[in-house]
């Protein structure tokens, strides 16, 4: 087998575990792989994925954006910020399948523990970023302090809070990856759980949820483009 | 071996299984509903050397590869700017494939082991860092460039002499993120059997007991601190022009 057969061929059969069902040589003649089971693992992913963004969205958001309209708790918020970069994904998993308990509630708060700081604190950088005199003038154009953060400060620090918000979609997902750990079961499955799988689902694992992350993410960018006002849109470098 | 069977049975039927037992007799792994457990801690304290000093190495060796590879494609891209959205897609690819979904990508090349583990952590790497550079060069003012020109510099020494030097806070920041996200995405390394704390948190395919957790845990946070620090005191000592600036 030449260098260059052998990567070929492990792809080829993890193209094949994605497609067809075929029987497990470890757990007994078990079905393991095909389509739909594929599709299963995968909405589940994203399913606690959008779950968890959903409550790290509700609660860092308004939050963020309120702090940086009062440019209030900047140091409090750099440091979430970077506590939350050093935080241990695995270790998060393993604390709350040990200590709360497995199942899709406790996965989807500690996931959405992960995707609150940058969330939070891009909101509050992009709000503080905005040019004063903009909030100014909406200010002396008789706007009150809630339709100044909803119709000046949020469409001028659109890409910066939209830059969070994807950060926190793919910390997220990437962590949900091993979310079966704590009794979820996501793609990660494949990937974790080899010995049922064998060594092709394991490589379909990883094929897969690279390409769950990537299309998320050209779907956010795609958003993010929806979303920014016209008048914004010049060209960036 | 009969402790990680004790384990084994207290994942499988929770606490209820020791509840008839008086929990002294019982060793500390087998205590799952006990988050920390101080006897366990002091006498295996020392089973955390290794992993940590293989930690380190992961993240140093790692954040070094990155760095110098997005230093190097971001000094090639400066003045190249048709190079500069490709190259930013490119980083972008690297930097939101999941880690443990690139490990086992690269596991048919480069095999199970620390060298897996340590081309994605750099490749997750190269993003942030590219950004940054390329952020800390836009940021110098045109001024300041016509004025170093004016004094007869060359576009060479332009960029090592002016550009680079004010650009230094928008890179060690990056490089500060960098080094943070990776010493806490090393803990995934295990998957991939490349050592590092990670082990103590997920051994023998089960994940371990609070106590070893939050040991690994504690470490991974204060080598995270320490690097930040460590970073922003860098910071200030290579530019002593201005005052550090915390991002």
């Amino acid at each position: 087998m030449s260098a260059l057969q052998l990567p070929l061929g492990s792809f080829g059969g993890a193209i094949e575990f994605i497609f067809s069902e075929q029987t497990s040589n470890v757990t007994g003649g078990a079905k393991v792989g095909g389509l739909e089971q594929a599709v299963e693992l995968a909405l589940k992913q994203l399913e606690v994925t959008a779950l968890a963004l959903a409550v790290a969205l509700v609660l860092a958001l308004p939050l963020g954006l309120y702090l940086g309209h009062k440019g209030k708790g900047e140091l409090v918020l750099v440091g979430l910020a970077n506590a939350g970069r050093a935080l241990p994904e695995l270790a998060l998993i393993a604390l709350v399948a040990a200590l709360i308990g497995i199942g899709l509630v406790p996965v989807t708060l500690a996931l959405a523990v992960l995707g609150i700081p940058p969330i939070i604190s891009n909101a509050y950088v992009g709000v503080r970023q905005v040019d004063p005199a903009a909030v100014e003038a909406a200010r002396g154009m008789g706007m009150g302090e809630l339709a100044i953060i909803r119709k000046v400060e949020l469409p001028l620090a659109i890409s910066t809070v939209m830059g969070g918000i994807r950060g926190a979609t793919i910390a997220i997902l990437a962590t949900a990856t091993i979310a079966p750990l704590a009794g979820v079961e996501t793609l990660g499955d494949y990937i974790i759980n080899a010995s049922i799988y064998g060594d092709d689902g394991r490589l379909a694992g990883a094929i897969l949820v690279a390409l769950l992350a990537l299309s998320l993410e050209g779907l956010l960018a795609l958003l993010q483009r929806r979303l920014t006002s016209d008048g914004l849109k010049v060209k960036t470098v | 071996m009969s402790s990680s069977l004790l384990l084994a049975a207290a994942g499988e039927v929770g606490g209820d299984f020791f509840k008839e037992r008086t929990s002294d007799t019982l060793p500390c792994q087998a205590k799952p509903n006990e988050p920390f457990c101080f006897d366990w801690a002091r006498e295996n304290i020392d089973r955390f050397g290794t992993p940590t000093v293989q930690h380190l190495e992961l993240v140093v060796i790692s954040v070094l590869i990155g760095f110098a590879i997005a230093f190097a494609i971001a000094l090639f891209a400066h003045r190249r700017s048709w190079l500069q959205p490709p190259l930013l897609a490119a980083t972008g690819v690297l930097y939101t494939i999941p880690s443990i979904a690139f490990f086992f990508l690269l596991l048919p090349v480069t095999g199970i082991g620390k060298d897996t583990a340590i081309i994605a952590l750099a490749a997750y790497t190269l993003q942030i860092i590219y950004r940054n550079t390329m952020l800390g060069l836009a940021n110098v003012p045109a001024s300041t460039k016509d004025a170093a020109r004016g004094m007869g510099y060359t576009d060479r020494q332009i960029l090592w002499r002016v550009e680079l030097p004010l650009a230094i806070p928008e890179i060690v920041a990056g490089l500060r993120v960098a080094i943070v996200s990776t010493i806490a995405i090393a803990t995934l390394a295990v998957f991939i059997g490349g050592g590092g704390l990670g082990t103590q948190i997920y051994g023998g395919g089960n994940l371990t007991f609070p106590t070893s957790v939050f040991i690994a845990l504690a470490i991974v946070l204060l080598m995270a601190m320490v690097f930040h620090v460590a970073l922003l005191v860098a910071q200030r000592f290579l530019t002593p022009w201005r005052k550090a600036r915390v991002a």
